[in-house]
């Protein structure tokens, strides 16, 4: 009985915090974006400073309607926001956010399970932009295949670098094995992973396959109401699982600094709150890469840089043998 | 050129500066706007000084202010003199919807009836309202702010100056006066 009680409870709180982290990290996009570009933001909805203007904009998509269109692959093109979104949810399971037990399912092979599962949030993209019967969705959904496979590789290297470093692939295992002259040992890995990730996400200054003055909005451009939402949602999802996952694997999770661990969880979730502000930060600075541009920096910038951690990684793991 | 990146950090710079300083949107419905004094938001009619002389609707380039007049007849001011005609405004309207704001009406107004208010929110949802009668303009002369004060250097007005001299005038005739006075009543002592 406490056994189920105890994995319903944690998939509340896993459900939970899928459910709100992302909208924090919108709204808190919605004001820093305002900000950064003189601006106020919304100010209305929920009386205090428009804290509530994702509720209204979610009651908004709610209400639209639902539209399919004659060309579409009907089934491919209703399930593709399901298949983007989802990953996300699987993932944060697995991203531990305090010592002990504070995880929603602790998976042995963590960063295998959280890469593989996160490769798969691509696809619905890929989906969507097959199934629309439309141009601009296709193009965007075959630069979101590009960027998949340019991005991927990188990122990949980059976490097999602290594996390599820590000698686990446990996610709470890496954690555990931390300290801090981690974070100069591995910053390029960490920025590495940091970069692609974001290019996954498709996230400015990489969202050339959503890029709106261009192709409309890539593979979401048949999309309307809650599915439309449900891709957006996923977006802001994929922000919180990056950048929980950089903490975890880069920024030592749950250790505070100076050895103040004591506020366990809290440190987490305070390290993955700076970096979605970067995220954020990073959007509204830089212009959108072109695609060409996009696949440079992939191939001949991050992949050798990827590589040269690993190789740093090993090196100063021999040496200290 | 500098360092490679250096143009990518100051970009992140100027973002977070921009940030932290206050943000430059107007929340007009909630607070009203600080307009300048000369703010050419309507044109308020001062009726008790106009006089009909047209002036202000022949110079309109839009031709958007309409003027309504007659005449009565004054009888004389002292007996036996001549009975005088005065014009009475029955009418003056400004169409808002032909107004472009020129001030050309303002300008020639040779009896300082017309007056610019920064008041701007007469907006109406049928553009035949948005002629506006004498007592509406009338209404707008209240909202009509007090002339900016001088520049401390500036020339003396010109009202002001031709009152002073007149008053100076006047004080050195009465001191003169009086020391015409003091001189015959002297002589008057002495013999």
């Amino acid at each position: 009985m406490s056994d189920t009680l105890d994995v319903v409870l944690r998939l509340l709180a896993v459900f939970v915090a899928f459910l709100v982290l992302p909208l924090v990290v919108g709204q808190t996009e919605h004001k820093v974006m305002a900000h950064m570009q003189g601006r106020l933001g919304p100010m209305y909805a929920g009386g205090f400073h428009g804290w509530a203007q994702l509720v209204a904009d979610g009651v908004k998509f709610a209400q639209k309607e639902d539209v399919v269109p004659a060309g579409a692959d009907r089934r491919i093109f209703q399930m593709a926001p399901a298949v983007a979104l989802l990953p996300y949810l699987l993932v944060l399971l697995a991203i531990p956010v305090g010592p002990g037990n504070a995880v929603g399912q602790t998976v042995d092979a963590g960063i295998f399970f959280v890469l593989a599962v996160m490769g798969v949030g691509v696809l619905g993209s890929l989906m969507a932009g097959w199934a629309s019967a439309n141009k601009f969705s296709l193009l965007g959904g075959i630069r979101t295949a590009g960027q998949l496979i340019a991005y991927e590789l990188p990122m990949l290297l980059a976490a097999a670098s602290v594996a390599m470093a820590a000698g686990t692939v446990s996610l709470p295992g890496i954690v555990d094995a931390f300290h801090w002259w981690w974070v100069p040992w591995q910053i390029v890995g960490a920025v590495v992973f940091f970069v692609a990730g974001l290019a996954e996400l498709q996230r400015p200054p990489f969202d050339m396959p959503v890029a709106d003055s261009e192709i409309i909005f890539g593979a979401y451009t048949e999309y309307t109401g809650l599915r439309f939402a449900l891709f957006l949602l996923s977006e802001y999802a994929g922000i919180v699982v990056l950048c929980g996952l950089t903490t975890v694997l880069f920024l030592g999770g749950w250790h505070g600094p100076f050895g103040a661990d004591g506020m366990g969880w809290l440190w987490t979730l305070l390290k993955t709150a700076v970096l979605a502000f970067v995220v954020i930060w990073l959007r509204v600075t830089y212009p959108r890469l072109r695609e060409d541009q996009l696949q440079k920096l992939a191939w001949t910038v991050l992949i050798p840089l990827a590589l040269a951690q690993i190789a740093l990684t090993g090196v100063v793991k021999v040496v200290t043998q | 050129m500098g360092l490679p990146g250096s143009g990518l950090a100051k970009g992140l710079a100027v973002t977070l500066r921009t940030m932290t300083r206050r943000a430059h949107t107007a929340q007009y419905p909630d607070v009203q706007p600080e307009l300048p004094p000369r703010t050419r938001g309507v044109i308020g009619l001062f009726e008790e000084n106009c006089t009909v002389c047209m002036l202000c609707a022949r110079e309109c380039p839009d031709w958007c202010i309409y003027i309504d007049s007659h005449k009565e007849t004054v009888p004389p001011a002292a007996p036996g003199g001549r009975e005088r005609s005065r014009n009475v405004l029955d009418r003056f309207a400004i169409d808002f919807s032909l107004c472009m704001y020129c001030g050309i009406c303002i300008e020639v107004c040779p009896f300082d009836a017309l007056f610019w208010s920064p008041e701007f929110e007469y907006a109406e949802t049928d553009i035949q309202d948005l002629v506006h009668e004498r007592d509406k303009l009338r209404e707008w002369m209240w909202t009509v702010p007090e002339p900016p004060a001088l520049d401390p250097a500036a020339e003396e007005p010109k009202e002001v100056a031709a009152a002073r001299k007149t008053a100076e005038k006047l004080a050195a005739q009465a001191e003169q006066e009086k020391q015409e006075q003091q001189e015959q009543q002297e002589k008057e002592g002495d013999a």
